[in-house]
């Protein structure tokens, strides 16, 4: 029946690092392509710059190559692979933009690739404005008035005709970067300004504003015959104005009627078939909350984050069906892998309510603007279903692992009414929050709905949760009471804080009753037909459809929403671990609650369960699993999922679950730092000085007694959140003040800060060896997150007798803390002394990097630790794994340019959203393509400004030397030119300081007179507030800003020392055969 | 369930017990046309969709003149609804009508019962005071179904005309049309005369129709047989036909062929339907107990199997070779449900305007001879 596929090779682009508005959506669309091409038997050969993917797996595909995404590298691999085929609607807007470059570069006529699938000229009538509005008005769809404008004139003109407020899109840009609604004439020319500026065609969109509609999608598929489906709609809670990636969104619609609905359902179907697309798309529409009327938005002609929720909101796997189409497959012909009898050729069918919220970086960035609107800010989402609405939003709330843990939160000054409405009016991440607070204050529901803009059946549900909170509080808890809450998605812990008492009494009291959540298939039929696929949610029903597993089986935890500090590497590591139980016989049972990964596809685990991932829902699954004999319950494995999975250790271990691995106890030394001084202590291995301080006096004692600067943080963080380097006793009052540090009841720490080399270690343990696959050693010194940092394998230039250190100290530390399976460890070389800066007793974000450049296979080798099997029996030694030759450079890539106010000044917080990798050769080609592969490159011969903090003006002479000669002209402040010229280093231009004359240094960036920034911010205050401004001009431009002099020289390192790189399989570096070089 | 299973709930709607066939139903938005559908008469209907009442109701919704549900079985009813063309609730509405509904019950437990079991007689309770289990199961097991008679004569509506009449005529039998049939007829500028059920197709052909269209409605086709041979007459007319969901029925038992019962029915908007003639495949809206068997479509009669469903590869269409017949096992009209198949009312009134046009011609002729 099957006919034989269009192309016998293919080439699948990613869709490189992780930034916000393209994340692990992506590793998740083209991991399953690349399976759903190999069981077609095709060839397949996957290119992305993002070493902590599945897709970059050696065993995804024929040929893996991690090299940076230019078309120059991308026609080297054409060059040498030649693919039949080039599949790049399932990498992102980054694939979709690179494949239309190496169209309209000559390169896939010129080796003959056909790009599969949508058609290009489909791909330019979707993405560009102008011809999609041109196609809208042919097929008698209605579009919006608006105007395509290449200059702030032009948008102005527009400004004059219709009236504002007037929404403004720049083209071909991720997640609307540099879009905004102008409600002013400044404004708009503001906006606009940005717009083009970020466009890489120098183009934007200005429309007629629709805030206050409702904002709903369609996820679309077709196929070669013109057979077309609609996956699912989505509907927005929060109405048009907010970008839909910051939206919270519900799946199917609930406020459509099936007017509306197949309204707009014939709609999305008139469209994709207009366009002829071929695989998936995603259609946006705007719908009058008071008519019928409607208007076409914005169409995504490739598989899209709202693809990979409609995925997981249905079961539908789209990114594999629309594979199969791009390879001349009909949806008929093609079976639905959820059911196995049916065929894909359907529409899924939903009993239960999806919703998702984002994840927003805030929590980090106390300075950025909260405000949403049509610039995307958030980093991640969890998903939640459940069966009513209710549920599934409070449940999703819970997913998100924030301070916000359920509704009952409020922001004090919402005390105050005006402040309230503010919050209601104008969105933020905080809305939901404010328009529980409103009805909390008895508000009409109505008038919320105005004031916010958001349905008013969404209120009234949130009211229907306000009003069980009342009675949770004041009514005697009975069991009909308990079922209604659970039913309506109250967590026992939001139970116990309404009525004073313990999570753990209202889960004992639970159980007495008999009050457990059933397990509920996900099937895409709503049980129509029987399904084959494990994939479950719990909720409170009368009947469950899970039954046990057989033993033996082992649940893995997940990390949850991707978020600052706990990106896609710990899905990457979830997924593998779960592959490497199911290679071992034991049946992996996987609970997380992002539907962007890889884990939360069905065949990623034996078994999926999509719940929040706190003590009570993985409890809930484990004594399901156990057959409700507390006894009984599985292993589970929490040394993959992050801090997220690490967290619930302590209260998992008290409940009796046994952990696969390092205990909680040895968790505990790490984490405690009186303890872990005193550990040690023992083993003899220097730390910096410090203590964990529960008071300001403690505090500012041994602040004194170890001398400033100190690093602070609180303890149990992740993403070194709210850490600081604080150099005098004013700023260590404010810190703690400002943080509300003690408020947690937990210790802050306060260390000493080591200025000095930072090194890090990945080792894998089975109590009796050590086995240390790689060292890394940071480019940047110590101070900056190590997340931000460029880290290099190996660590190139340490000496010998620092290596042994390294491995000595691991070894001890290990064996010492009984720790079993992955750890990291960070240490700092500083006046030739190692010191141990901190013990991570789990698996780290370097760890796909480290397995990918070293060949070991670390989550498997652990994972198998973890069962039981020691290092020897599976062919390994204790000690430092073979050095590869090699250089592999993990750079940080950060998405600074979307998140306003925020600071790109490089510190102990982290910031960065992904990393990419260069690998090479030589230390400086593997620079080199590290700085390529995260976007920082320079035009060779454009200027490049310096502005350094006096600390480092001396350092600074070297660098700036270098890059003259280089062909760079130096452009710099008054001090840092003065400085130059007087070491005898030419300066081109000299600029002053903002509100100093003309031109000044905020001119020369956004009127890109320069293309490169290197700032390094001064520590008095006068300097403090230019510097903030300088760097996000710069983020804002879109060109380099560097803020540590260490990776500036990094770069110029590599701008001297390499003028040729590779382009070859992974696999090949870790041989010793010379490859012929690529320039 | 006259199985013995006892599913339990809060009532809304009318507080009133309610025997039926207990059916379930995938599509998630539409409920109120799903309730107004003559074809679910006597049937307990299980929204598989959990959440239900959230638009509220509205009258241009309504598919005939009244819901016909025996009675509405969901897992959260939305007593607050929230949409600009509302005008009251689904539980009032219900209510009005004096039909009980049931909330807060796992349908999905529901559903895979009825998956498993088949459709199966069931009562709905809404005041179970006073009732033990047994005796409620024994209610359940002498529930009335209405698969026992000929149930079209209760839902058919009365005689009617609309459009121009300078325009071709469809006449539609009505064996419990649904509105949006009508509506997607008239916005073609056809000419339509609604007859009841039980009309003798010399009646029909007397009003010299360009077309004629049978309609969907409930119950068995086998107990329909009054209509059975009127379709046949009708069908070889010569006369353009188009039979719809109980209308296509009627045509296969017309021509000779067999129709069999589904052990839990196709009712949804989801359910692809492939055409054998263009290979493209159709989301099409389904609501059918019964099935047309393949295997006994008289193929050597000039019929032919036009349209398959992608899932079970049931029969969704019949064809003839030669006359201009053709007729559809689901629901062109959607309402509720996509509306993909629209196309098929394009099809038929090309049919119905070529004889329009020849007869006006043929009328122009006479004319002029007469002349």
């Amino acid at each position: 029946m099957a006919r034989a596929p269009v192309v016998s090779s293919v080439l699948v682009i990613g869709s490189g690092p992780i930034v916000i508005g393209q994340a692990a959506e992506f590793d998740y669309s083209g991991s399953q392509a690349l399976r759903a091409l190999r069981e077609e038997g095709v060839r397949t050969i996957i290119v992305n710059s993002n070493p902590a993917t599945i897709m970059t797996d050696e065993d995804m595909a024929d040929a893996v190559y991690i090299e940076p995404l230019t078309v120059e590298v991308l026609e080297y691999i054409i060059a040498r692979e030649r693919p039949e085929g080039l599949l790049a609607t399932l990498g992102g807007q980054t694939g979709l933009n690179l494949a239309v470059a190496l169209a309209e570069a000559g390169v896939l006529d010129r080796y003959g690739v056909r790009l599969l699938g949508t058609p290009l000229e489909a791909i330019r009538k979707a993405e560009d404005r102008q011809l999609f509005k041109e196609l809208l008005h042919e097929i008698g769809e209605p579009v919006l008035e608006s105007v395509t404008a290449y200059s702030v004139e032009e948008a102005l003109r527009f400004a004059e005709e219709a009236s504002l407020p007037l929404i403004v899109r720049p083209a071909f840009t991720l997640g609307g970067t540099g879009g905004g609604i102008a409600f002013t004439r400044e404004e708009l020319i503001t906006l606009v300004q940005r717009g083009l500026a970020a466009s890489p065609i120098g183009q934007v969109l200005v429309e007629r504003s629709l805030l206050g509609w409702k904002e709903i999608e369609y996820e679309v598929m077709r196929d070669g015959n013109d057979t077309c489906i609609t996956v699912c709609n989505m509907e927005n809670l929060d109405p048009m104005g907010v970008h839909t990636g910051d939206s919270i969104v519900v799946a199917p619609s609930q406020t459509l009627s099936d007017r509306d609905y197949q309204m707009l359902r014939s709609a999305a179907l008139k469209i994709i078939r207009a366009l002829g697309i071929i695989g998936g798309c995603n259609i946006q529409f705007a719908l009058d909350p008071h008519s019928d009327r409607y208007y076409v938005i914005e169409v995504n002609p490739r598989v899209s984050r709202s693809s990979a929720l409609a995925s997981k909101a249905t079961g539908y796997p789209i990114a594999r069906i629309a594979a199969k189409l791009a390879i001349g497959h009909t949806l008929d012909e093609l079976p639905n892998p959820v059911t196995g009898k049916t065929m894909a050729s359907f529409e899924p069918a939903l009993d239960y309510c999806v919703v998702k919220i984002p994840r927003w970086p805030f929590d980090k960035f106390a300075h950025g603007d909260r405000t949403l609107g049509s610039q995307m800010k958030a980093t991640g989402e969890v998903m939640a279903i459940d069966r009513c609405f209710e549920a599934a939003l409070q449940k999703a709330v819970r997913g998100l692992d924030s301070d916000q843990a359920d509704l009952l939160w409020e922001d004090p000054t919402w005390q105050d009414e005006e402040a309230l409405k503010h919050a209601l009016r104008v969105p933020t991440d905080l809305r939901l929050w404010a328009v529980a607070a409103a009805v909390r204050r008895g508000w009409d529901p109505d008038e919320i709905s105005t004031l916010c803009g958001i349905d008013p059946w969404f209120v009234r549900a949130i009211q229907r949760i306000v009003t069980w909170e009342g009675l949770l509080a004041r009514t005697e808890l009975t069991p009909e009471l308990l079922w209604e809450a659970k039913r309506l998605g109250f967590s026992d812990r939001t139970i116990a804080t309404l009525r004073g008492t313990t999570e753990r009494a209202v889960r004992q009291l639970r159980r007495t009753w008999g009050i457990l959540p059933v397990h509920k298939l996900v099937d895409t039929c709503a049980a129509e037909f029987a399904a084959e696929t494990p994939y479950f949610y719990a909720t409170y029903e009368d009947e469950d459809e899970a039954p046990l597993l057989d033993p033996p089986k082992v649940a893995v935890i997940g990390a949850g929403p991707i978020r600052i500090g706990q990106g896609i590497e710990f899905d990457y590591c979830s997924v593998k671990a779960a592959q490497a139980l199911h290679h071992a016989g034991v049946a992996a049972i996987m609970l997380n609650n992002n539907p962007e990964t890889v884990s939360t596809d069905f065949d990623a685990s034996d078994r999926l369960y999509v719940v929040p991932l706190d003590a009570e829902s993985v409890l809930d699954v484990l004594l399901h699993e156990a057959g409700g004999d507390p006894e009984a319950v599985p292993p589970v494995i929490v040394q993959f999922g992050g801090q997220t999975a690490i967290n619930l250790a302590g209260e998992l271990a008290v409940s009796g679950v046994p952990i696969l691995g390092t205990d909680q106890e040895a968790i505990d030394i790490a984490e405690d730092r009186r303890r872990f001084e005193q550990f040690l202590r023992q083993l003899g291995i220097p730390q910096p000085p410090g203590a964990g301080v529960r008071s300001l006096e403690e505090a500012l004692a041994v602040a004194e007694r170890v001398g400033y600067p100190v690093l602070v943080r609180p303890s149990y963080v992740l993403g070194g959140r709210a850490m600081e380097v604080v150099y005098r006793r004013e700023h260590l009052e404010r810190y703690l003040e400002l943080a509300g540090a003690f408020a947690s009841g937990r210790p802050v720490l306060i260390d000493k800060y080591l200025d000095g080399v930072e090194l890090e270690v990945d080792a894998i343990t089975d109590g009796r060896e050590v086995l240390i696959p790689g060292i890394m050693q940071h480019i940047e010194r110590a101070g900056v997150h190590s997340g931000d940092s460029f880290a290099v394998y190996p660590a190139v230039e340490l000496p010998h007798e620092y290596v042994q250190t390294l491995v000595h100290y691991t070894t001890e530390i290990a064996l010492a803390l009984g720790a079993r399976g992955l750890l990291n460890i960070q240490f700092v070389l500083h006046g030739g002394t190692i010191y141990v800066l901190e013990v991570n007793p789990r698996a780290s974000r370097t760890v796909p990097f480290l397995s990918k450049v070293t060949g070991v296979p670390m989550v498997e080798v652990a994972t198998r630790v973890l069962l039981g099997q020691t290092l020897a029996e599976q062919g390994y030694n204790g000690g430092l794994w073979p050095r590869q030759p090699l250089v592999a450079v993990k750079a940080p890539v950060f998405s600074m340019a979307k998140l306003h106010g925020v600071d790109v000044q490089l510190g102990p917080e982290m910031k960065s959203t992904g990393e990419a990798l260069g690998i090479d050769r030589t230390f400086e080609a593997a620079l080199a393509k590290a700085f390529l592969a995260a976007g920082l490159v320079i035009p060779r011969g454009a200027p490049v400004l310096l502005s350094l903090a006096d600390e480092d003006k001396p350092a600074g002479v070297e660098l700036a030397r270098a890059l003259a000669e280089l062909g760079y002209p130096i452009v710099a402040t008054e001090g840092t030119a003065a400085y130059l010229r007087s070491r005898g280093v030419p300066v081109e231009l000299v600029v002053h300081h903002i509100g100093q004359g003309h031109p000044n240094v905020l001119e020369v960036i956004l009127d890109r007179t320069v293309r490169g920034v290197i700032n390094t911010p001064g520590r008095d205050e006068g300097t403090i507030q230019d510097g903030f401004l300088i760097r996000r001009a710069a983020v804002e431009r879109g060109m380099p800003c560097l803020t540590s002099l260490d990776t500036a020289q990094a770069l110029v390192r590599a701008l001297l020392g390499c003028t040729t790189y590779s382009v070859q399989p992974l696999p090949a570096y870790r041989t010793r055969e010379t490859v012929p070089a690529f320039v | 369930m006259e199985d013995g299973r006892i599913f339990p709930g809060t009532p809304f709607g009318a507080h009133r017990n309610a025997e039926g066939e207990a059916v379930f139903t995938t599509v998630m938005t539409g409920y109120q046309e799903v309730v107004t559908d003559p074809s679910f008469y006597g049937q307990i209907v299980c929204m598989t969709y959990p959440l239900i009442g959230n638009y509220g109701i509205c009258a241009e919704d309504d598919q005939s003149r009244r819901p016909w549900v025996a009675g509405l079985v969901v897992r959260e009813y939305c007593a607050r609804p929230s949409h600009w063309r509302a005008q009251g609730t689904l539980g009032e509405y219900l209510e009005r009508w004096g039909i009980p509904g049931l909330t807060g019950v796992d349908t999905r437990a529901l559903t895979r019962h009825l998956r498993l079991h088949g459709t199966m007689r069931a009562v709905l309770v809404s005041d179970r005071r006073g009732l033990t289990d047994e005796e409620l199961r024994e209610m359940a097991r002498r529930a009335w179904t209405p698969d026992t008679e000929d149930v079209v004569p209760a839902v058919r509506g009365e005689r009617a005309t609309f459009g121009p009449v300078d325009a071709p005529h469809v006449v539609v039998i009505d064996c419990g049309v649904k509105h949006n049939i009508l509506v997607s007829l008239r916005q073609r500028g056809v000419r339509l005369t609604v007859l009841p059920y039980g009309v003798q197709a010399a009646e029909v052909l007397a009003l010299d129709p360009d077309g004629v269209v049978v309609s969907p409605g409930p119950g068995d086709p086998v107990q329909a047989r009054r209509a059975v041979e009127t379709v046949r007459e009708l069908a070889y007319s010569g006369v353009p036909f188009f039979g719809i969901c109980l209308g296509h029925q009627l045509l296969a038992l017309a021509a000779g062929a067999q129709t069999t019962k589904l052990a839990f029915g196709h009712r949804g908007g989801n359910h692809p339907v492939k055409d054998l003639l263009t290979g493209r495949v159709r989301i099409t809206s389904q609501n059918h107990g019964y099935c047309v068997e393949a295997a006994s479509v008289p193929t050597e009669q000039g019929w032919l199997v036009w349209m398959v469903n992608v899932n079970d590869g049931t029969v969704e269409g019949l064809r003839h070779q030669e006359l201009p017949v053709l007729s559809v096992q689901f629901h062109p009209e959607g309402a509720p449900g996509p509306q993909d198949s629209q196309d098929l009312f394009d099809i038929f009134l090309k049919l119905v305007r070529q004889r329009w046009q020849a007869s006006m011609t043929q009328a122009a002729l006479l004319a002029g001879e007469g002349v």
